[in-house]
């Protein structure tokens, strides 16, 4: 065996409870990053393939981000114009020639575009009022841009064309106006119509917010309602590759002046929640993990301070100064090491019993239980910080083992 | 010819708000298979000068040449190199590794030179242990062992790369006489049949008698050098 590390084996098995309890400190941290790891990434990773799997990747809004500029303003443009008690417009609200827009866009290859009109409607059944935002779809369009078919629990969408004036309800729409399938409700709009509507399907994604807000309906029906015949204001895009969405995003609203959003920007508000969730976790396991590198410089210091003489006498015998260094950084590193191991143990054992409970949970995300994401990657993050830090910690004692003086320790000693 | 060990002018200040001076102004030469004590009150700077001879400590000024090499001009690796390749230690406390058994602290200088393999490395410790008979303690650890046996096995571990030079620091200090006696036996043994130097620290007068030359000192310089040997 190398003899630094036989040497540094011996010291560690000199001194086993100090070295178990700095081993267990590191497993610790290592084993209940990973646990977390997976808890917050699993709810985060859960909640983006569902956002992405239910929620167009695009969308383009019938409204302009920033309000147009005054003359005023334009022909001062560098001046300051304070302009009170405006009166804008009211614009004619919708998409205007939509569809040559939806034709031209369903002409480029990494998209799907549909139109739908959006609106706020009362739903009203027995005596129960709810509000909700009916969306008008066109089935065979918004079949290549949502999964909506997918999430019904109850019907099916073609049931929109067969029923004479079908509504497709969320689930949480449909329990609090306490309508189950084939019930009639009349449906409210903001344009004073009434309409009667039968419930052809109930769908479930998961995400609260869109089960217990949304409801579909024709195209047609819901311009009726609005009585905005022939008008939308929304195109649901969906992009074979999700990540550009962004892009664009961007690249659309450049062209159009319409406001577009990418998913991510419509869903700012949460994602941005998992930025500081994370931001707890790495905080959070960096703690520990920092609590266990204190562990491991005491260990390394002590096991200094004890061996001062056999360090004396080593490079007495000719052991150089690296010799030295590296008997206590290969403790450190051993510690590390089997800590490390030992964490991955624990942590695969934590994010299972972690997966075995069931609970039911309805945050923005419905879930029987934990959501848990495993990956490798946590494993060599937690494994790799947790080695890192080991070693630093025996970096300081063994740099200062190696600096000791061999004729200071030989005339203290005699 | 050129001696094996010869200082110059060699002088070792320890620094600080007041310096002190251990030696000054030493001259000596050592030749091969010489045995020589250095002798003197304590505080007169024998350990010392032991340790610079030694290449564990670099002179303030002046040099130490080894087999004709300047010494205080190389890095502190180059002289752990000829620590480990040309001198072997002694001190007072026998500084043996307490988790090693005996055969593994006499392999711990080969093994950290690596010349030979290791089977080589076990065969040539077990001959040295049994030229100092200490065969049957070679599985044992040092706690096991008398004082007297780990000075010896701590000469074995000396031995170990078949240095030029021993240095001794007291090496009988903690011996009673008779063990203190064997001792003394082993380094003449190894001047007189191996060739090997030895110089070894002492103020034990009834040991330095059977040494072939005797350098005291006082205060930190050479009083006077005897060879009671030739007397």
């Amino acid at each position: 065996m190398w003899l630094p590390l036989e040497i540094a084996l011996t010291h560690l098995r000199n001194r086993k409870r100090q070295t178990l309890v700095s081993v267990l400190g590191v497993a610790m941290g290592v084993g209940f990053f990973i646990a977390m790891a997976a808890l917050m990434q699993g709810f985060h990773v859960y909640f983006v393939s569902k956002v992405i799997d239910v929620w167009p990747h695009v969308v383009i809004k019938d409204e302009y981000r920033s309000a147009p500029l005054q003359p005023a303003q334009r022909l001062f443009s560098d001046g300051v114009v304070m302009l009170r008690g405006l009166k804008p417009r009211d614009e004619l609200r919708g998409i205007k020639d939509a569809a040559t827009e939806i034709a031209a866009l369903n002409r480029r290859s990494d998209l799907t575009a549909a139109p739908t009109l959006r609106a706020q409607v009362f739903l009203r059944y027995g005596s129960k009022d709810v509000s909700a935002t009916l969306v008008g779809i066109e089935p065979e369009q918004e079949r290549r841009v949502s999964h909506l078919e997918n999430d019904l629990i109850a019907g099916n969408l073609n049931a929109l064309h067969t029923a004479a004036n079908g509504i497709i309800l969320g689930d949480g729409v449909a329990k609090k106006a306490g309508a189950v399938m084939n019930d009639t409700l009349s449906v409210t709009s903001p344009a004073g119509v009434i309409l009667k509507m039968k419930v052809v399907g109930i769908f479930r994604t998961g995400i609260t917010p869109i089960d217990n807000l949304e409801s579909y309906a024709l195209l047609k029906k819901v311009q009726i309602l609005q009585d905005r015949p022939n008008v939308i204001n929304q195109i649901r895009i969906r992009l074979s590759d999700v990540n550009q969405a962004h892009s664009i995003a961007k690249s659309i609203e450049a062209r159009l002046g319409y406001r577009t959003e990418s998913w991510e920007e419509t869903y700012e508000n949460i994602l941005s929640i998992f930025v500081i969730q994370n931001g707890i976790m790495y905080s959070t396991v960096s703690a520990i993990l920092i609590v266990a590198a204190f562990g491991i410089f005491n260990i390394i210091s002590t096991v200094v301070h004890e061996k001062t003489r056999d360090i004396g006498i080593l490079k007495s015998i000719g052991f150089e100064e690296r010799d030295i260094r590296h008997i206590f950084l290969i403790e450190g590193l051993l510690v590390g090491l089997v800590g490390t191991l030992l964490g991955w143990a624990l942590g695969y054992g934590l994010t299972r019993m972690l997966g075995a409970i069931r609970i039911h949970n309805e945050g923005f995300i419905t879930a029987e239980g934990f959501i848990l994401h495993y990956t490798i990657i946590h494993y060599l993050i937690a494994g790799g910080f947790a080695i890192l830090s080991a070693t630093f910690a025996a970096w300081l004692p063994a740099r200062k083992a190696a600096r000791l003086n061999p004729v200071d320790i030989i005339r203290g000693a005699a | 010819m050129t001696p094996l060990l010869e200082a110059r002018g060699v002088m070792r200040v320890l620094p600080g708000p007041v310096p002190v001076t251990l030696v000054r102004d030493i001259h000596f030469s050592v030749q091969p298979g010489e045995f020589i004590a250095i002798t003197g009150p304590s505080g007169s700077g024998k350990s010392s000068l032991l340790y610079l001879l030694g290449l564990l400590d670099v002179p303030t000024s002046g040099s130490i040449y080894l087999e004709g090499r300047e010494t205080s001009k190389l890095g502190r690796n180059e002289l752990a190199e000829l620590r480990l390749k040309k001198l072997g230690f002694v001190f007072q406390f026998h500084f043996l590794l307490p988790e090693f058994s005996v055969l593994e602290n006499v392999m711990l200088p080969m093994r950290k030179l690596g010349a030979r393999s290791d089977s080589l490395m076990r065969a040539r410790a077990a001959e040295i242990l049994d030229e100092l008979g200490l065969t049957p303690e070679a599985r044992k650890t040092p706690d096991q062992l008398s004082g007297g046996q780990r000075q010896r096995v701590a000469i074995a571990r000396a031995l170990a790369n078949d240095p030029l030079i021993i240095l001794a620091d007291e090496p009988t200090g903690n011996l009673d006489t008779k063990n203190g006696r064997i001792v003394f036996d082993i380094f003449k043994r190894l001047a007189e049949q191996n060739r090997q130097t030895v110089i070894t620290v002492t103020h034990d007068p009834h040991l330095s008698e059977h040494t072939q030359r005797q350098i005291h000192l006082v205060d930190g310089s050479i009083a006077g050098t005897e060879h009671p040997a030739l007397v």
